[in-house]
Protein backbone atom coordinates (compact mmCIF):
# COMPACT_ATOMS: atom_id res chain seq x y z
CA UNK A 1 0.00 0.00 0.00
CA UNK A 2 2.58 2.48 1.05
CA UNK A 3 6.27 2.40 -0.16
CA UNK A 4 8.80 4.86 0.66
CA UNK A 5 12.54 4.20 -0.59
CA UNK A 6 15.70 5.75 -0.08
CA UNK A 7 13.62 8.90 1.29
CA UNK A 8 15.14 12.27 2.00
CA UNK A 9 13.45 15.42 3.03
CA UNK A 10 15.03 18.90 4.94
CA UNK A 11 12.85 21.36 6.99
CA UNK A 12 14.61 25.02 6.97
CA UNK A 13 17.26 23.52 4.47
CA UNK A 14 18.58 21.29 7.59
CA UNK A 15 18.53 17.32 6.54
CA UNK A 16 16.25 15.35 9.34
CA UNK A 17 15.44 12.03 7.01
CA UNK A 18 18.22 10.73 5.21
CA UNK A 19 17.26 8.01 3.70
CA UNK A 20 14.47 6.57 4.66
CA UNK A 21 12.94 3.10 3.50
CA UNK A 22 9.44 1.33 4.91
CA UNK A 23 7.10 -0.99 2.99
CA UNK A 24 3.48 -0.94 4.52
CA UNK A 25 1.68 -3.75 3.33
CA UNK A 26 -2.55 -3.39 3.58
CA UNK A 27 -4.09 -4.97 6.75
CA UNK A 28 -0.78 -4.60 9.00
CA UNK A 29 -0.35 -1.83 11.58
CA UNK A 30 3.40 -0.26 11.88
CA UNK A 31 4.49 1.24 15.27
CA UNK A 32 7.58 4.01 14.56
CA UNK A 33 9.55 4.80 17.89
CA UNK A 34 12.29 6.53 18.19
CA UNK A 35 14.36 9.31 20.71
CA UNK A 36 13.17 12.75 20.42
CA UNK A 37 14.30 14.43 17.37
CA UNK A 38 14.78 11.33 14.99
CA UNK A 39 12.58 12.95 12.66
CA UNK A 40 9.43 10.31 13.67
CA UNK A 41 7.01 13.71 12.73
CA UNK A 42 8.89 15.06 9.94
CA UNK A 43 8.27 11.76 8.08
CA UNK A 44 4.38 11.93 8.86
CA UNK A 45 4.37 15.77 7.89
CA UNK A 46 6.45 15.00 4.67
CA UNK A 47 4.44 12.28 3.65
CA UNK A 48 1.10 14.43 4.33
CA UNK A 49 2.92 17.32 2.01
CA UNK A 50 3.13 19.72 4.85
CA UNK A 51 4.75 22.93 2.98
CA UNK A 52 8.29 23.64 4.75
CA UNK A 53 9.13 20.06 4.43
CA UNK A 54 10.99 19.65 1.17
CA UNK A 55 11.60 15.86 -0.55
CA UNK A 56 15.80 16.22 -1.28
CA UNK A 57 15.53 12.49 -2.54
CA UNK A 58 13.84 9.29 -2.60
CA UNK A 59 10.31 8.63 -3.44
CA UNK A 60 7.04 7.43 -1.99
CA UNK A 61 4.67 5.07 -4.07
CA UNK A 62 0.71 5.21 -2.55
CA UNK A 63 -1.09 2.49 -4.10
CA UNK A 64 1.21 2.27 -7.14
CA UNK A 65 0.63 6.21 -7.60
CA UNK A 66 3.57 8.62 -6.96
CA UNK A 67 2.18 10.32 -3.57
CA UNK A 68 4.90 13.30 -3.66
CA UNK A 69 3.35 14.34 -6.49
CA UNK A 70 -0.10 15.19 -5.03
CA UNK A 71 -1.34 18.21 -2.97
CA UNK A 72 -2.04 17.64 0.69
CA UNK A 73 -5.61 17.72 -0.42
CA UNK A 74 -5.12 14.64 -2.87
CA UNK A 75 -3.25 13.10 -0.63
CA UNK A 76 -6.75 13.06 1.89
CA UNK A 77 -8.80 12.18 -0.88
CA UNK A 78 -6.54 9.32 -1.92
CA UNK A 79 -6.95 7.62 1.10
CA UNK A 80 -4.16 9.41 3.52
CA UNK A 81 -4.91 10.20 6.84
CA UNK A 82 -2.66 11.83 9.34
CA UNK A 83 -3.43 12.27 13.29
CA UNK A 84 -1.97 15.71 13.82
CA UNK A 85 -0.27 15.38 17.48
CA UNK A 86 -1.97 18.81 17.89
CA UNK A 87 -5.14 19.73 16.27
CA UNK A 88 -5.57 23.26 15.27
CA UNK A 89 -8.84 25.07 16.33
CA UNK A 90 -11.11 26.62 14.15
CA UNK A 91 -13.25 29.22 16.26
CA UNK A 92 -16.67 29.84 14.43
CA UNK A 93 -17.03 26.42 12.12
CA UNK A 94 -18.80 23.34 13.83
CA UNK A 95 -16.94 19.63 13.66
CA UNK A 96 -19.97 18.97 11.39
CA UNK A 97 -19.84 21.90 8.98
CA UNK A 98 -15.88 21.13 8.30
CA UNK A 99 -16.19 17.37 7.98
CA UNK A 100 -19.13 17.29 5.67
CA UNK A 101 -17.45 19.48 3.53
CA UNK A 102 -13.78 17.68 3.85
CA UNK A 103 -15.95 14.50 3.17
CA UNK A 104 -17.89 16.02 0.21
CA UNK A 105 -14.76 17.40 -1.36
CA UNK A 106 -13.05 14.16 -1.24
CA UNK A 107 -15.98 12.71 -2.67
CA UNK A 108 -16.00 15.25 -5.64
CA UNK A 109 -12.50 13.85 -6.23
CA UNK A 110 -13.70 10.94 -7.11
CA UNK A 111 -16.55 11.76 -8.80
CA UNK A 112 -18.96 11.08 -6.35
CA UNK A 113 -22.25 12.31 -5.21
CA UNK A 114 -22.01 14.89 -2.38
CA UNK A 115 -23.74 13.04 0.77
CA UNK A 116 -26.87 14.93 1.65
CA UNK A 117 -27.31 16.26 5.25
CA UNK A 118 -29.32 13.19 6.89
CA UNK A 119 -26.51 10.85 5.14
CA UNK A 120 -24.02 12.50 6.83
CA UNK A 121 -25.50 12.93 10.21
CA UNK A 122 -26.34 8.79 10.36
CA UNK A 123 -22.73 8.32 9.41
CA UNK A 124 -21.62 11.06 12.03
CA UNK A 125 -23.61 9.68 14.45
CA UNK A 126 -21.84 5.90 14.11
CA UNK A 127 -18.34 7.16 14.00
CA UNK A 128 -18.82 9.32 17.18
CA UNK A 129 -20.23 6.93 19.29
CA UNK A 130 -17.41 4.32 18.71
CA UNK A 131 -15.10 7.14 19.99
CA UNK A 132 -18.29 7.51 22.99
CA UNK A 133 -18.20 11.05 22.21
CA UNK A 134 -21.13 13.15 22.25
CA UNK A 135 -22.74 14.52 19.22
CA UNK A 136 -23.13 17.62 20.87
CA UNK A 137 -19.70 17.77 21.10
CA UNK A 138 -19.62 17.60 17.48
CA UNK A 139 -21.87 20.15 16.89
CA UNK A 140 -19.41 22.71 18.45
CA UNK A 141 -16.52 25.06 17.14
CA UNK A 142 -13.31 22.75 15.91
CA UNK A 143 -11.25 21.51 18.61
CA UNK A 144 -12.57 24.72 20.49
CA UNK A 145 -12.32 24.72 24.08
CA UNK A 146 -11.48 20.60 24.19
CA UNK A 147 -9.09 18.92 26.42
CA UNK A 148 -5.99 17.38 24.71
CA UNK A 149 -7.99 14.21 25.20
CA UNK A 150 -10.98 15.53 23.74
CA UNK A 151 -9.37 16.76 20.70
CA UNK A 152 -7.63 12.97 20.01
CA UNK A 153 -11.02 11.74 20.41
CA UNK A 154 -12.36 14.45 17.50
CA UNK A 155 -9.57 13.12 15.17
CA UNK A 156 -10.22 9.47 15.75
CA UNK A 157 -14.18 10.49 14.92
CA UNK A 158 -12.92 12.71 11.60
CA UNK A 159 -10.79 9.19 10.91
CA UNK A 160 -14.18 7.15 10.67
CA UNK A 161 -16.00 9.38 9.31
CA UNK A 162 -13.14 9.93 6.22
CA UNK A 163 -12.51 6.27 6.33
CA UNK A 164 -8.75 6.87 4.85
CA UNK A 165 -6.81 3.47 3.88
CA UNK A 166 -3.88 4.53 5.40
CA UNK A 167 -4.09 6.20 8.77
CA UNK A 168 -0.78 8.24 9.46
CA UNK A 169 -1.11 8.61 13.65
CA UNK A 170 1.27 11.11 14.99
CA UNK A 171 1.79 11.05 18.53
CA UNK A 172 -2.03 10.29 18.98
CA UNK A 173 -1.47 8.51 22.36
CA UNK A 174 0.17 12.16 24.08
CA UNK A 175 -1.84 13.84 26.16
CA UNK A 176 -4.54 11.03 26.84
CA UNK A 177 -5.64 9.63 29.98
CA UNK A 178 -6.23 5.83 30.69
CA UNK A 179 -9.78 5.61 30.29
CA UNK A 180 -9.00 8.02 26.70
CA UNK A 181 -6.19 5.76 25.68
CA UNK A 182 -8.18 2.84 25.61
CA UNK A 183 -11.49 4.71 24.02
CA UNK A 184 -8.70 5.44 21.27
CA UNK A 185 -6.96 2.70 20.60
CA UNK A 186 -10.01 0.56 20.30
CA UNK A 187 -11.13 3.48 17.90
CA UNK A 188 -8.47 2.78 15.70
CA UNK A 189 -9.06 -0.80 15.53
CA UNK A 190 -12.38 -0.89 14.82
CA UNK A 191 -11.95 1.81 12.15
CA UNK A 192 -8.66 0.55 10.76
CA UNK A 193 -7.73 -3.45 11.90
CA UNK A 194 -9.20 -4.61 8.55
CA UNK A 195 -7.80 -6.17 5.63
CA UNK A 196 -7.83 -2.99 3.28
CA UNK A 197 -6.66 -0.58 5.50
CA UNK A 198 -3.28 0.30 7.14
CA UNK A 199 -1.59 2.04 10.24
CA UNK A 200 1.73 3.97 11.08
CA UNK A 201 1.58 4.67 14.63
CA UNK A 202 4.47 7.04 15.09
CA UNK A 203 4.94 7.34 19.25
CA UNK A 204 7.38 7.44 22.28
CA UNK A 205 5.54 4.88 24.40
CA UNK A 206 4.85 1.60 24.80
CA UNK A 207 1.11 1.87 26.53
CA UNK A 208 -0.68 2.73 23.04
CA UNK A 209 0.41 -0.56 21.78
CA UNK A 210 -0.72 -2.42 24.53
CA UNK A 211 -4.49 -1.75 22.87
CA UNK A 212 -3.14 -1.53 19.10
CA UNK A 213 -1.02 -4.73 18.46
CA UNK A 214 1.31 -3.94 15.69
CA UNK A 215 2.60 -6.41 13.12
CA UNK A 216 6.01 -4.41 13.23
CA UNK A 217 7.62 -1.88 15.17
CA UNK A 218 10.68 -0.14 13.63
CA UNK A 219 12.94 2.46 15.51
CA UNK A 220 13.52 5.83 13.89
CA UNK A 221 16.73 7.43 14.49
CA UNK A 222 18.93 10.15 12.63
CA UNK A 223 16.46 9.99 9.88
CA UNK A 224 16.71 6.18 9.20
CA UNK A 225 14.63 2.98 9.97
CA UNK A 226 17.56 1.49 12.32
CA UNK A 227 16.56 -1.44 13.47
CA UNK A 228 13.12 -3.33 13.32
CA UNK A 229 11.35 -6.35 14.33
CA UNK A 230 7.71 -7.64 15.90
CA UNK A 231 5.79 -6.22 18.31
CA UNK A 232 8.56 -7.50 21.23
CA UNK A 233 10.48 -5.15 19.84
CA UNK A 234 8.60 -1.94 21.59
CA UNK A 235 8.83 -3.82 24.90
CA UNK A 236 12.52 -3.84 24.70
CA UNK A 237 13.01 -0.61 24.07
CA UNK A 238 10.81 0.27 26.81
CA UNK A 239 13.06 -1.63 29.04
CA UNK A 240 16.14 -1.22 28.11
CA UNK A 241 16.03 2.30 26.18
CA UNK A 242 16.99 3.31 22.68
CA UNK A 243 20.73 3.36 22.99
CA UNK A 244 20.87 -0.01 23.96
CA UNK A 245 18.69 -1.72 21.64
CA UNK A 246 19.40 0.62 18.39
CA UNK B 1 -19.31 78.10 0.54
CA UNK B 2 -19.03 74.16 0.49
CA UNK B 3 -16.57 72.75 2.85
CA UNK B 4 -13.63 71.29 1.45
CA UNK B 5 -12.68 67.86 0.32
CA UNK B 6 -10.38 66.58 2.86
CA UNK B 7 -6.76 65.58 2.30
CA UNK B 8 -4.62 63.05 3.49
CA UNK B 9 -3.38 65.21 6.48
CA UNK B 10 -7.22 64.84 7.95
CA UNK B 11 -6.09 61.92 10.14
CA UNK B 12 -10.05 60.62 9.74
CA UNK B 13 -9.61 60.51 6.15
CA UNK B 14 -6.18 59.59 6.06
CA UNK B 15 -6.47 56.26 4.15
CA UNK B 16 -9.12 57.14 2.18
CA UNK B 17 -10.12 57.17 -1.50
CA UNK B 18 -10.13 60.71 -2.25
CA UNK B 19 -10.94 60.48 -5.97
CA UNK B 20 -13.93 58.18 -5.26
CA UNK B 21 -14.62 60.35 -2.55
CA UNK B 22 -14.73 63.66 -4.46
CA UNK B 23 -18.24 62.89 -6.12
CA UNK B 24 -19.65 62.20 -3.05
CA UNK B 25 -18.50 65.59 -1.60
CA UNK B 26 -19.99 67.49 0.21
CA UNK B 27 -21.47 64.89 2.71
CA UNK B 28 -24.91 64.97 4.02
CA UNK B 29 -24.84 65.63 8.16
CA UNK B 30 -24.95 62.08 9.68
CA UNK B 31 -28.33 60.67 11.30
CA UNK B 32 -28.31 61.43 14.68
CA UNK B 33 -30.54 58.95 16.71
CA UNK B 34 -31.39 59.23 20.53
CA UNK B 35 -31.90 56.28 22.65
CA UNK B 36 -33.85 57.52 25.35
CA UNK B 37 -32.89 56.22 29.21
CA UNK B 38 -33.10 52.78 29.94
CA UNK B 39 -34.00 52.25 25.93
CA UNK B 40 -33.27 49.38 22.99
CA UNK B 41 -31.70 49.90 19.87
CA UNK B 42 -29.96 47.68 17.06
CA UNK B 43 -29.34 48.54 13.54
CA UNK B 44 -27.50 46.70 10.93
CA UNK B 45 -25.67 48.58 8.02
CA UNK B 46 -24.97 46.74 5.14
CA UNK B 47 -22.84 48.80 2.80
CA UNK B 48 -23.25 46.94 -0.50
CA UNK B 49 -22.80 49.51 -3.48
CA UNK B 50 -20.24 52.10 -2.13
CA UNK B 51 -20.81 55.36 -0.66
CA UNK B 52 -20.38 57.00 2.99
CA UNK B 53 -23.03 56.21 5.60
CA UNK B 54 -22.47 58.14 8.80
CA UNK B 55 -24.58 57.67 12.16
CA UNK B 56 -24.34 59.56 15.34
CA UNK B 57 -25.90 57.68 18.54
CA UNK B 58 -26.79 59.32 21.65
CA UNK B 59 -27.12 57.02 24.72
CA UNK B 60 -29.00 58.20 27.62
CA UNK B 61 -28.98 56.13 31.37
CA UNK B 62 -29.10 53.13 30.73
CA UNK B 63 -29.64 53.11 27.11
CA UNK B 64 -28.81 49.51 25.31
CA UNK B 65 -27.46 50.25 21.45
CA UNK B 66 -25.65 47.39 19.09
CA UNK B 67 -25.00 48.19 15.90
CA UNK B 68 -23.66 45.65 12.89
CA UNK B 69 -21.79 46.30 10.21
CA UNK B 70 -21.14 44.57 7.24
CA UNK B 71 -18.69 47.04 4.74
CA UNK B 72 -17.94 45.22 1.63
CA UNK B 73 -19.43 47.04 -1.79
CA UNK B 74 -18.72 49.48 -4.23
CA UNK B 75 -14.91 51.18 -5.36
CA UNK B 76 -15.38 53.26 -1.78
CA UNK B 77 -17.19 52.09 1.46
CA UNK B 78 -17.13 54.53 4.55
CA UNK B 79 -18.98 53.63 7.51
CA UNK B 80 -18.90 55.83 10.30
CA UNK B 81 -20.50 55.56 13.77
CA UNK B 82 -20.27 58.12 16.58
CA UNK B 83 -21.45 56.90 20.04
CA UNK B 84 -21.87 58.95 23.33
CA UNK B 85 -23.08 56.98 26.43
CA UNK B 86 -24.37 58.39 29.53
CA UNK B 87 -24.60 56.76 33.16
CA UNK B 88 -24.91 53.19 32.87
CA UNK B 89 -25.30 52.58 29.00
CA UNK B 90 -23.94 49.97 26.81
CA UNK B 91 -22.78 49.97 23.40
CA UNK B 92 -21.95 47.06 21.08
CA UNK B 93 -20.38 47.49 17.63
CA UNK B 94 -19.61 44.31 15.56
CA UNK B 95 -17.64 44.93 12.05
CA UNK B 96 -16.97 43.14 9.34
CA UNK B 97 -15.23 44.41 6.14
CA UNK B 98 -14.01 43.17 2.95
CA UNK B 99 -11.93 44.89 0.26
CA UNK B 100 -11.00 43.35 -2.51
CA UNK B 101 -9.32 44.49 -5.76
CA UNK B 102 -9.40 48.14 -6.38
CA UNK B 103 -11.69 48.34 -3.27
CA UNK B 104 -11.19 50.86 -0.87
CA UNK B 105 -13.47 50.14 2.82
CA UNK B 106 -12.86 51.78 5.90
CA UNK B 107 -14.86 51.94 9.29
CA UNK B 108 -14.63 54.92 11.49
CA UNK B 109 -16.09 55.16 15.54
CA UNK B 110 -15.95 57.29 17.47
CA UNK B 111 -17.28 56.12 21.55
CA UNK B 112 -17.31 58.87 24.13
CA UNK B 113 -17.66 57.84 27.24
CA UNK B 114 -19.42 60.88 28.75
CA UNK B 115 -20.90 59.53 31.98
CA UNK B 116 -19.98 56.53 34.48
CA UNK B 117 -20.13 53.27 34.40
CA UNK B 118 -21.09 53.08 30.59
CA UNK B 119 -19.77 49.95 28.59
CA UNK B 120 -18.32 49.51 24.79
CA UNK B 121 -17.43 46.77 23.61
CA UNK B 122 -16.34 46.95 19.25
CA UNK B 123 -15.18 44.03 17.49
CA UNK B 124 -13.93 44.78 13.96
CA UNK B 125 -12.70 42.15 11.53
CA UNK B 126 -11.01 43.51 8.17
CA UNK B 127 -10.60 41.29 5.35
CA UNK B 128 -8.13 42.37 1.78
CA UNK B 129 -7.67 40.46 -1.03
CA UNK B 130 -5.01 41.49 -3.70
CA UNK B 131 -4.69 45.48 -4.08
CA UNK B 132 -7.90 45.73 -2.01
CA UNK B 133 -7.48 48.20 0.95
CA UNK B 134 -9.40 47.90 4.83
CA UNK B 135 -8.97 50.94 7.38
CA UNK B 136 -10.02 51.08 10.64
CA UNK B 137 -9.66 54.00 12.96
CA UNK B 138 -11.14 53.73 16.50
CA UNK B 139 -11.47 56.04 18.60
CA UNK B 140 -12.27 55.70 22.55
CA UNK B 141 -12.99 58.82 24.59
CA UNK B 142 -13.29 58.66 28.48
CA UNK B 143 -14.11 61.86 29.64
CA UNK B 144 -13.59 63.43 32.79
CA UNK B 145 -16.06 61.89 35.48
CA UNK B 146 -16.79 59.12 33.53
CA UNK B 147 -15.72 56.47 36.44
CA UNK B 148 -16.01 52.93 36.16
CA UNK B 149 -16.22 53.03 32.40
CA UNK B 150 -15.50 49.57 30.15
CA UNK B 151 -14.47 50.35 27.09
CA UNK B 152 -13.05 46.52 24.97
CA UNK B 153 -11.54 47.73 21.26
CA UNK B 154 -10.45 44.60 19.49
CA UNK B 155 -9.49 44.82 15.88
CA UNK B 156 -8.06 42.32 13.71
CA UNK B 157 -7.30 42.48 9.98
CA UNK B 158 -6.24 39.80 7.46
CA UNK B 159 -4.46 39.59 3.86
CA UNK B 160 -5.23 37.63 1.53
CA UNK B 161 -2.10 38.58 -0.64
CA UNK B 162 0.90 41.15 -0.20
CA UNK B 163 -0.79 43.45 -2.79
CA UNK B 164 -3.53 44.19 -0.14
CA UNK B 165 -3.32 46.71 2.71
CA UNK B 166 -4.96 46.94 6.09
CA UNK B 167 -4.82 49.72 8.51
CA UNK B 168 -5.83 50.04 11.88
CA UNK B 169 -5.58 52.82 14.23
CA UNK B 170 -7.21 51.97 17.64
CA UNK B 171 -7.11 55.05 19.79
CA UNK B 172 -7.78 55.61 24.09
CA UNK B 173 -7.75 59.12 24.86
CA UNK B 174 -8.83 58.73 28.80
CA UNK B 175 -9.39 61.56 31.00
CA UNK B 176 -10.49 59.97 33.88
CA UNK B 177 -9.26 57.50 36.98
CA UNK B 178 -11.18 54.43 37.35
CA UNK B 179 -11.64 53.06 33.98
CA UNK B 180 -10.78 49.45 32.51
CA UNK B 181 -9.71 49.97 28.62
CA UNK B 182 -8.62 47.38 26.46
CA UNK B 183 -7.81 47.61 23.32
CA UNK B 184 -6.21 44.67 20.81
CA UNK B 185 -4.56 45.07 17.18
CA UNK B 186 -3.27 42.18 15.10
CA UNK B 187 -2.51 42.17 11.06
CA UNK B 188 -1.64 38.85 9.48
CA UNK B 189 -2.25 36.38 7.05
CA UNK B 190 -3.82 33.04 7.12
CA UNK B 191 -2.10 30.63 9.56
CA UNK B 192 -0.60 27.98 7.75
CA UNK B 193 -0.67 26.06 9.95
CA UNK B 194 -4.78 25.51 10.02
CA UNK B 195 -4.83 25.60 6.62
CA UNK B 196 -2.47 22.37 6.44
CA UNK B 197 -4.73 20.80 8.78
CA UNK B 198 -7.58 21.59 6.63
CA UNK B 199 -5.64 20.04 3.05
CA UNK B 200 -5.15 16.88 5.38
CA UNK B 201 -8.76 16.49 5.55
CA UNK B 202 -9.16 16.79 2.41
CA UNK B 203 -10.21 20.27 1.76
CA UNK B 204 -8.89 22.11 -1.15
CA UNK B 205 -6.98 25.77 -1.13
CA UNK B 206 -9.84 27.86 -1.73
CA UNK B 207 -12.18 25.73 0.16
CA UNK B 208 -9.98 25.46 3.20
CA UNK B 209 -9.25 29.61 3.09
CA UNK B 210 -13.07 29.83 2.85
CA UNK B 211 -13.44 28.20 6.23
CA UNK B 212 -10.80 30.06 7.84
CA UNK B 213 -12.10 33.31 6.49
CA UNK B 214 -15.32 31.88 8.36
CA UNK B 215 -13.68 31.40 11.61
CA UNK B 216 -12.24 34.50 11.34
CA UNK B 217 -14.79 37.06 11.09
CA UNK B 218 -16.89 34.28 13.04
CA UNK B 219 -17.33 36.19 16.61
CA UNK B 220 -18.05 39.83 14.73
CA UNK B 221 -21.75 39.49 14.34
CA UNK B 222 -22.86 37.09 17.79
CA UNK B 223 -25.67 38.78 18.76
CA UNK B 224 -27.49 40.28 15.69
CA UNK B 225 -30.68 39.62 15.20
CA UNK B 226 -29.78 38.96 11.12
CA UNK B 227 -26.55 36.88 12.60
CA UNK B 228 -27.15 34.42 9.84
CA UNK B 229 -27.93 36.45 7.07
CA UNK B 230 -25.06 38.72 7.79
CA UNK B 231 -23.22 35.65 7.73
CA UNK B 232 -24.36 34.46 4.44
CA UNK B 233 -23.15 37.68 3.56
CA UNK B 234 -19.90 38.15 4.06
CA UNK B 235 -18.84 34.69 3.65
CA UNK B 236 -20.22 35.25 -0.18
CA UNK B 237 -17.97 38.67 -0.38
CA UNK B 238 -14.78 37.22 0.75
CA UNK B 239 -15.19 33.71 -1.19
CA UNK B 240 -15.20 36.47 -4.21
CA UNK B 241 -12.16 38.11 -3.06
CA UNK B 242 -9.99 34.71 -2.18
Amino acid sequence: MLQITNLSATVADKPILKGLSLTINAGEVHAIMGPNGAGKSTLGYTLGGRPGYEVTGGSVAFDGADLLALAPHERAAAGLFLGFQYPVEIPGVSNLQFLREALNSQRRYHDLPPLSGGEFLKLAREKAGLLKMDMDMLKRPVNVGFSGGEKKRAEMVQMGILDPKLAILDETDSGLDIDALRICGEGINAIMRRPDKAVLLITHYQRLLDYVKPDFVHVLAGGRIVKSGGAELALELEEQGYEAVA
Amino acid sequence: MTEALPTRNAEDWRYADLAALAPLWPLADAEVVTVAAGGDYARTIVQSDGGVTRLTLVLESKAVAAVYILNAGGTYGRVEVDVTLHDGADFTLGGVQVAGAAQTMEVITTVTHAGPNAASRQMVRSVAGAAGVVSYLGKVRVERGADGTDGVQSVRAMLLDRSGQANARPELEIYADDVKCAHGCAVGELDANGLFYLAARGLGPAEAKALMLQAFIAEAFDGAGDEENLRVLAQARLEAVL
